[in-house]
């Protein structure tokens, strides 16, 4: 039974309450006594405010409450993540802003009311005087000389600055006899959860406690922040993440929404909820990337690659996110190598404050960024030297390891076969029939392109001293607790919080597979900091990578004790015992077995134990892994572009991914095809704009282009298996691959397609206009 | 204050809405079903989509008044004698959810595709449900789910 458990498809335990409409998600919540706060948010970019005035507001229809900087005396948001060596300037963070407002939807004013509607309508007689500033959005401008400063203590709006170098890259550019260079914008994207954010939270006066639903990726980590910005005792606090729908990164921050809900909560005595309109959310609910690189690469005139030498600034917003800091720096810079053999990199990185929505992690987080620019320059390294794409990728492949191999930035990738990836990728699409189809088409007067795209990607965040080392404030194990109940059903609970991944499927398939009791008497728990033991939540692909070797050495816990009580009952040694399937044995004698069941009997009856032996059947494990996972993989991509309007079609798009052995393939499949498809995003479709003032223009889901059915092509996935050496399984973790690699490999193809028409480089993302201006000036193009 | 009375999944209700209230409020506000979600403001995301008078609709673009009379059907009574719609058995099987939160939305625009369009093709679905977004699945097992659900009825 347990080899077949591991490994199989079997469907979603989570999904009978999601297709029937009986899921709760945080807003789904309702109690006696709720009211319902709602924020007033700035409109302006920057500005001071001069004077602010709610006594109307505090006489409308059906409101309790306002409140306004002044009253609010929660300490200031948190920032989390430390880049050692980066001259970090931390500026104070208010959850409401006392005199100065520095993004367009920065919260101004909070009004409590009986109902949302009465709230909002509040809202409108909130007066407010501001004093507008001259907005800075750009971030190479926003550190530049003249620029408008956003905080008083941050000279040069400069919020850090961080290099990561390995190699004598000087050395590397001075023996080159090629050298290709690239200005690449990142452009700044909106995660686009589909459940907005929402908090409730319900103070318990008489005993001093306080429960908050919330919408999170991680509620330990947000109940440790709560108690930071609150003062309220952790020991007094539950965090509880409902049903949560979808989060892609914009649910790991402490947003001043909660903290609000909870202020007013006290303040009442009554349970306050809070749900932002997806206006809100797109105002103030973290983005993602923003970066502007500059980036030259050094070769041989053969392509082999020398070094990389890049520039890089990141906006992060008015103020920094919990982990901001840490993405475009040690979660981007590390990865420059990519799946090649780079023996030089160096990379400054500037974390630039600018009057925009703060950005945070999104899917990916940095590595599709690093994905990009190596993935990027190799083709450029490849047109510039007239060679195929690929040979260049082939020529500089690490070849494969089964057992560490170190890059220039100082990481230590786990294992790869680079090299075998890409062949299969070739082999699946036969890359030179596909390259004959591509001449015959243009001679035809078609507009076709092919991309392909390598990547590795660190995941599995990932041993906590190399947390601490990279100032990352907190630690990076994660927990588990298995407990076998009297009759052999199994509850787990874990610290990590998946919120659509379907752990709760695959964990429990992890735990049949170890001590063979069926994957229906197995619940896994999450999400509830009361009930679950401490863990640092689901983000950078770790759920499985790092709790789920929890999880398993947990569960073999459990399994060394049953064979300790399974040998006690059927009076052996415990060296003569085996066990098959759910089955402990002496060794010969499978027909007089003890199941897990019975053991499991005994164990909580306690009646018979061998001397010093505990009762019950439980284990729990944190477990640290001794380094990240890196999965792998090769993309490729074809597309082709309608020259009267410059809209670009995915004719094709191939996935091949590692991430070691599969749980269970059909939800990795829909990991990929998820994660791709936001990367397509990216690449053909999304970018949040601002006007010059910081007016988001791009304001609602009519702006901002997400991909829709209607746009994509069906994805062919396939996979490699190549197992990580240090996870008790090999599992290595697939949340965020598709995202990392598909960037990269749409844009290589439209720049193929475009290679004809002279165009050398263009600005994300592809839309029909940019494509037809690029097409009509050829070479002239302005680009990035 | 008016009065709005909503034959709901089969059940006839009442409510007092003011004119401004949206369906999808009255639905889920008053009448507790909160299988049907909102996701944006903008009549975009469809994850708020039920069947009023047997077709699928945007609740978010329906004043409660204007469903007055009508007979409006969300997730919740989908299934019938507890036996799931072959559009929810084909979810689950296909694993053409993730988070779950645009799937109701989704569940329902596609009761209506198959109805108008029984034995659709690939691009006949994605055209159908290119009003709902979803941000987890890349749409492809969702359209595996109502290719599966589809070729079951």
């Amino acid at each position: 039974m347990s080899s077949r458990i591991f490994g199989s498809g079997i469907r979603r335990r989570e999904d009978p309450r999601l297709i029937t409409g009986a899921a709760t998600y945080t807003d789904d919540l309702t109690m006696p006594g709720m009211l319902h706060a709602v924020m007033l948010r700035s409109p302006h970019a920057y500005a001071k405010i001069t004077r602010i005035d709610t006594s109307r507001a505090r006489q409308a229809p059906g409101v309790i409450a306002s409140y306004t900087g002044a009253d609010v005396n929660l300490n200031a948001m948190p920032c989390a993540w430390l880049p050692p060596n980066s001259s970090l300037k931390i500026a104070k963070y208010p959850t409401v802003a006392v005199d100065t407002v520095r993004y367009v939807g920065d919260i101004v004013a909070v009004v409590v009311a009986e109902t949302p509607e009465q709230g909002y309508d509040a809202l409108e007689l909130i007066d407010v005087e501001y004093r507008p500033l001259n907005a800075s959005l750009d971030p190479q401008k926003s550190c530049a000389p003249g620029a408008p400063q956003l905080h008083e203590d941050v000279p040069s709006n400069l919020a850090f600055q961080w290099t990561v170098s390995g190699g004598d890259v000087d050395a590397a550019f001075k023996n080159a006899d090629v050298v290709v260079k690239e200005r690449i914008v990142q452009q700044r994207l909106i995660p686009n959860a589909m459940e907005p954010r929402a908090a409730l939270a319900k103070w318990a006066g008489a005993s001093g406690e306080l429960t908050l639903w919330n919408t999170t990726q991680n509620p330990h980590i947000l109940r440790y922040l709560t108690s930071v910005v609150t003062g309220i005792a952790e020991d007094k606090l539950r965090v509880i993440a409902p049903e949560v729908g979808g989060g892609f990164g914009c649910k790991i921050p402490a947003y001043p929404g909660e903290f609000l809900a909870i202020f007013a909560s006290r303040k009442l005595n009554r349970p306050v909820k809070w749900t932002e309109t997806r206006s809100e959310n797109y105002q103030a609910t973290t983005h993602g990337r923003d970066h502007v690189q500059e980036v030259e690469l050094a070769a041989t005139k053969d392509g082999t690659i020398l070094g990389i030498r890049a520039r890089s600034w990141s906006a992060m917003g008015a103020y920094l996110s919990t982990a901001a800091p840490g993405i475009p720096t040690i979660l981007h810079g590390l990865m420059l190598s990519g799946v090649y053999n780079v023996p030089a990199i160096k990379e400054d990185v500037y974390g630039v404050y600018t009057n925009a929505t703060p950005v945070e992690a999104y899917r990916g987080a940095g590595r599709p960024e690093a994905t990009f620019i190596i993935e990027r320059m190799v083709d450029k390294l490849a047109a510039e030297l007239t060679m195929d794409p690929v040979a260049v990728r082939q020529k500089n492949l690490i070849p494969k390891f089964e057992n560490g191999h170190s890059v220039a930035t100082g990481l230590t990738y786990d294992s790869g076969d680079y090299p075998g990836i890409l062949k299969k990728l070739l082999d699946h699409v036969n890359y030179e029939a596909l390259r004959k189809e591509q001449a015959a088409a243009r001679t035809a007067g078609k507009i076709m392109g092919i991309g392909v795209g390598t990547y590795v990607e660190i995941c599995g965040l990932g041993p906590s001293q190399v947390a601490s080392a990279v100032g990352f404030q907190g630690g990076l194990w994660e927990s588990a607790i298995v407990r076998v109940h009297p009759t052999g059903k199994v509850n787990v609970f874990i610290g990590a919080s998946p919120h659509g991944q379907g752990e709760e499927t695959t964990f429990a398939q992890l735990v049949a597979a170890e001590i063979g009791v069926a994957v229906d008497d197995v619940k896994v728990v999450h999400g509830d900091t009361e009930t679950t033991p401490m863990g640092w939540g689901t983000y950078g692909s770790r759920t499985t990578a790092v709790g789920g070797a929890a999880l398993v050495l947990a569960t073999r816990k459990v399994k060394e004790k049953a064979k300790l009580l399974a040998a006690h009952l059927l009076e052996a040694a415990v060296e003569d015992m085996d066990y098959d399937d759910g089955k402990f044995f002496v060794k010969g004698s499978p027909d007089k077995a003890k199941t897990i069941q019975d053991i499991a009997l005994m164990a909580n009856l306690s009646w018979n134990m061998p001397p010093g032996m505990e009762g019950g059947l439980e284990a729990s494990m944190f477990y640290d892994p001794p380094n990240f996972t890196y999965p792998f993989g090769a993309h490729l991509a074809v597309v082709e572009i309608d020259g009267d309007t410059g809209d670009v079609t995915l004719k094709r798009y191939v996935a091949i991914d590692d991430c070691g052995p599969q749980i269970n393939p059909i939800i990795v499949e829909g990991q990929v095809h998820g994660g791709v498809v936001q990367g397509i995003g990216q690449a053909l479709w999304e970018e949040a704009v601002y006007d010059a003032n910081g007016q988001l223009v791009t304001g609602s889901m009519l702006d901002y282009a997400l991909p829709r059915a209607d746009r994509l092509p069906n994805i062919e996935v396939l996979s490699t298996v190549t197992p990580s050496p240090h996870h008790p399984l090999g599992l290595k973790g697939i949340g965020e691959a598709g995202t990392i690699a598909s960037t990269a490999t749409v844009y290589n193809a439209v720049m193929d397609a475009l290679a004809p028409m002279g165009v050398k480089t263009l600005r994300m993302p592809f839309t029909p206009e940019r494509v037809w201006r690029a097409i009509h000036a050829g070479g002239k193009s302005g680009g990035n | 204050m008016s009065q709005v009375a909503i034959i709901v999944n089969g059940k006839a209700r009442k409510a007092d809405v003011e004119p401004r209230m949206l369906l999808v409020h009255v639905l889920r506000e008053q009448f507790n079903l909160t299988g049907t979600h909102l996701g944006c403001d903008t009549s975009q995301c469809g994850a708020c989509t039920v069947l009023v008078d047997g077709r699928s609709a945007k609740s978010c673009t329906i004043f409660a008044v204007q469903a007055d009379g009508s007979e409006v059907t969300t997730i919740e009574g989908l299934a019938t004698d507890g036996q799931l719609h072959p559009l929810q058995k084909g979810f689950w099987d296909a694993h053409g959810l993730q988070c779950g939160y645009c799937t109701p939305g989704m569940i329902m625009s596609a009761v209506t595709l198959l109805r108008d369009t029984p034995d659709p093709t690939e691009a006949q679905i994605r055209e159908g449900i290119a009003g709902n977004l979803c941000r987890c699945t890349g749409y492809q097992h969702i359209v595996d789910a109502i290719q599966l659900a589809a070729g079951r009825r």
